[in-house]
């Protein structure tokens, strides 16, 4: 066999191999969108391609029996407020942990990470009596303030790796120039670390959207549930009757936070090695 | 330090002391500071230490009172509640313990450097100092407080469950908590149905770890390498349809899986094993094993596309020199790929890497959203595909044994912040150093 043939074969192969994981990958995501299209409720019944194709679970997500559009703000309201108040709170940490001296820096970081190893459903039964007694139970507020405190080691980690590769030159010659401590955190810190800002910024978005665990202890009101637990109950509580349901309405947010995600795979990929490997 | 020598003998204070300074502090914070001429710093101190005696003390008490006892009237006094306020006041004491600490040790140093010939700063200097000296810990306070509360409050708290009675036959407000030592760990094992739930979700836990992992990074690493391949082409298409299970959220995909999977009605039986194979189908969730294959299968499938996406970018960053001068020396692939491509990929990603097996480790969502855990076993509270980490959310919440849930939460713990402990060691911000 000569060299071309053989070369032929491999590129061949690994077309081959990569139909396949194609038809692996989407096999399950049209599933689910053949699903919200079938007539009825019956997951049994539903077909990859519907016999009857139908909007009726579409509709229905928006008519006002359903507290769908409801969940899909409280979800908004608490991925808006955790991706700012993370920003914020990591960067302060992070720029005190790469560039100051004081008590607790050097292991500070790392203990808090590795506490937060501990698993956390003990901590959901620790903060739920604390929620009760401070009165944030079944609040979105408590939810978010929890994420928050969470979200702190891992990614203050991160930017801080990122912050350690920022040349010190740069701060120290803007602190001979007169810059007090908070300019040269404005002025140049947060500048030049905007990309690993965007990834926490991110995470931190996309997170609280699917997290199900945590608010489906916190919050206890269909009022106040976010989408994850509003969509989880409705096949939680009837499984056969309301899965139809579940895809139209996971399908209504997956698409979009998909295209982002595509969309800025990039920048999250870069953004975690020079965080994350140098960190 | 500029001062002569000579001029800084005659500004010594020699009636200063140091002693008399730290006495002050240990009676009453903020005393040696005023004997200092500290006086911003010492009315700063003594406020605090007013304010705690006024308002905290009493609920400190009470917390500590709590804690000991953990209530004496069944049906009165909530011991969970107590537990709680117990942990607030013993995190309350440390936050004032170390400020109380840390103006004793101030008044000392600041009497040294005046009995040395030091002037207190002028009041305005004084604030400047001030701000500079404690710039680090104002930028760092409101993340430490929302951690203090988040992280470390709920992990004291469940680290002292473990040694109570607290479940579900013995609850407030109804009856008291008690404390009962190394009971609990115990129990685990000597009592055989705990023994055996234990070594068996252990083991699997282990295994699933590992399998699970090893098996997305291998998956991810392989399909890097050849879609990387120069004679490839449409790498731009191939790479976001590769990255596309990344991109939906997992919650989603894997209720999605357990429908698919479903024994008796699942397309993956339905459409897939008896067309192809006949029979009735493969028991994927009532089968220990063949769920716990499916749940490998799945986690593979949601967790390969980042890993793609990270050895990806690394890829494209070797330099393709190397791969030139291994030619030249006539290298097979295999070799090229095991001391060109390895070394460079670990070596970029180890500690992205390691995070994986922490995560999976602790990966909740796939096993509870997929199966809850099922299918039961036998002569064990925990089902066949349940890991540690359900095992503890079962107890917690299905069955209410939370002393229970919590040894083994401990347990966890140690495990994997071992583990973790090992790898942030090696790292280099470990090492990296602050200059201010």
């Amino acid at each position: 066999m000569n060299y071309k043939t053989k070369s032929k074969i491999e590129v061949f192969a690994i077309y081959l191999i990569l139909a396949i994981v194609t038809v692996i990958i989407f096999y399950p995501l049209l599933w689910t969108i053949g699903m919200s299209f079938n007539q009825g409720s019956s997951l049994y019944s539903s077909s990859l391609i519907p016999k009857n194709f139908s909007l009726e679970h579409y509709k229905w997500l928006f008519s006002d029996q359903s507290d769908y559009l409801l969940w899909y703000k409280n979800s908004m309201i608490v991925s808006v407020a955790v991706t700012i108040g993370s920003v914020i709170l990591t960067s302060l940490v992070a720029y005190a942990f790469s560039r100051y001296h004081f008590v607790g820096r050097k292991n500070g970081l790392y203990i808090f990470l590795l506490l937060q190893m501990f698993p956390v459903m003990m901590a959901m039964v620790a903060l739920y009596i604390f929620l009760n007694m401070i009165g944030l139970l079944d609040t979105l507020t408590g939810l978010i303030l929890i994420y928050l405190g969470g979200q702190i080691p891992f990614n203050a980690w991160l930017v801080k790796g990122y912050f350690d590769t920022i040349p010190r030159e740069l701060d120290q010659a803007a602190r001979l120039d007169g810059a007090g401590h908070l300019r040269v955190f404005w002025s140049i810190m947060l500048p030049l670390a905007k990309p690993i800002l965007a990834v926490v910024a991110l995470f931190n978005f996309m997170m609280p959207l699917f997290d199900f665990l945590l608010p489906s202890i916190v919050l206890s009101s269909s009022e106040n549930y976010t989408l994850a637990v509003g969509l989880y109950n409705f096949i939680n509580d009837q499984f056969a009757n309301n899965f139809t349901r579940f895809a139209a309405g996971s399908i209504l947010i997956a698409v979009p936070i998909a295209a982002v995600y595509l969309y800025l795979q990039k920048y999250l990929i870069g953004g975690l090695t020079a965080g994350g490997s140098k960190g | 330090m500029s001062i002569p020598e000579d001029k800084h003998s005659q500004l010594r204070n020699n009636k200063h002391r140091p002693n008399v300074a730290m006495m002050l502090s240990v009676v009453f914070a903020g005393l040696g500071q005023l004997y200092n001429r500290s006086y911003l710093k010492g009315i700063i101190f003594i406020v605090i230490e007013v304010a705690f005696l006024v308002t905290l003390l009493e609920s400190i008490n009470f917390g500590l009172w709590g804690l000991r006892t953990l209530g004496t009237i069944p049906g009165t006094d909530h011991s969970i509640r107590l537990l709680v306020f117990g942990v607030l006041s013993l995190i309350g004491i440390v936050l004032i313990g170390s400020l109380y600490v840390f103006n004793v040790i101030d008044a000392k140093k600041q009497a040294t450097k005046i009995k040395e010939g030091w002037k207190p700063r002028k009041f305005k200097e004084a604030v400047k100092h001030f701000y500079d000296y404690a710039f680090p810990y104002l930028m760092t306070g409101p993340g430490l407080v929302l951690m203090t509360f988040v992280v470390i409050f709920p992990l004291l708290f469940s680290v002292l469950l473990a040694f109570t009675n607290y479940n579900l036959y013995n609850s407030p407000p109804r009856n008291l908590v008690d404390w009962v030592g190394f009971d609990n760990f115990t129990n685990l094992v000597t009592v055989p149905i705990w023994q055996d739930t234990f070594l068996s979700v252990f083991s699997w836990t282990v295994v699933w770890t590992v399998v699970a992992t090893t098996l997305q990074i291998a998956v991810g690493l392989f399909l890097a390498v050849i879609v990387n391949d120069p004679r490839i082409k449409f790498k731009k298409l191939i790479r976001t349809i590769l990255i596309l299970p990344w991109a939906v959220p997992a919650f989603v995909t894997i209720l999605i899986f357990s429908a698919m999977f479903n024994d008796h009605f699942g397309a993956i039986n339905r459409d897939i094993i008896i067309p192809l194979f006949g029979g009735d189908g493969i028991p994927w969730l009532s089968d220990p094993f063949y769920a716990r294959t499916a749940i490998i299968l799945i986690q593979t499938w949601l967790g390969f596309p980042f890993l793609f996406a990270l050895f990806t970018g690394v890829l494209q960053s070797i330099s393709s020199d190397w791969y030139e001068a291994a030619d030249v020396d006539g290298a097979t692939r295999f070799q090229k790929f095991r001391n060109i491509t390895m070394p460079h990929v670990l070596f970029a990603t180890a500690p992205l890497l390691i995070m994986q097996y922490a995560q999976n480790f602790n990966n909740f969502n796939v096993i509870y959203l997929f199966n809850e855990g099922g299918p039961p076993v036998r002569n064990q509270n925990a089902g066949g595909t349940d890991i540690l980490i359900s095992w503890v959310y079962k107890l917690t919440f299905d069955t209410n044994n939370y002393s229970m849930a919590a040894v083994i939460s401990i347990i966890m713990g140690v495990i994997i912040s071992a583990f973790a402990f090992y790898q942030f060691r090696k790292t280099r911000s470990f090492k990296e150093e602050g200059e201010i």
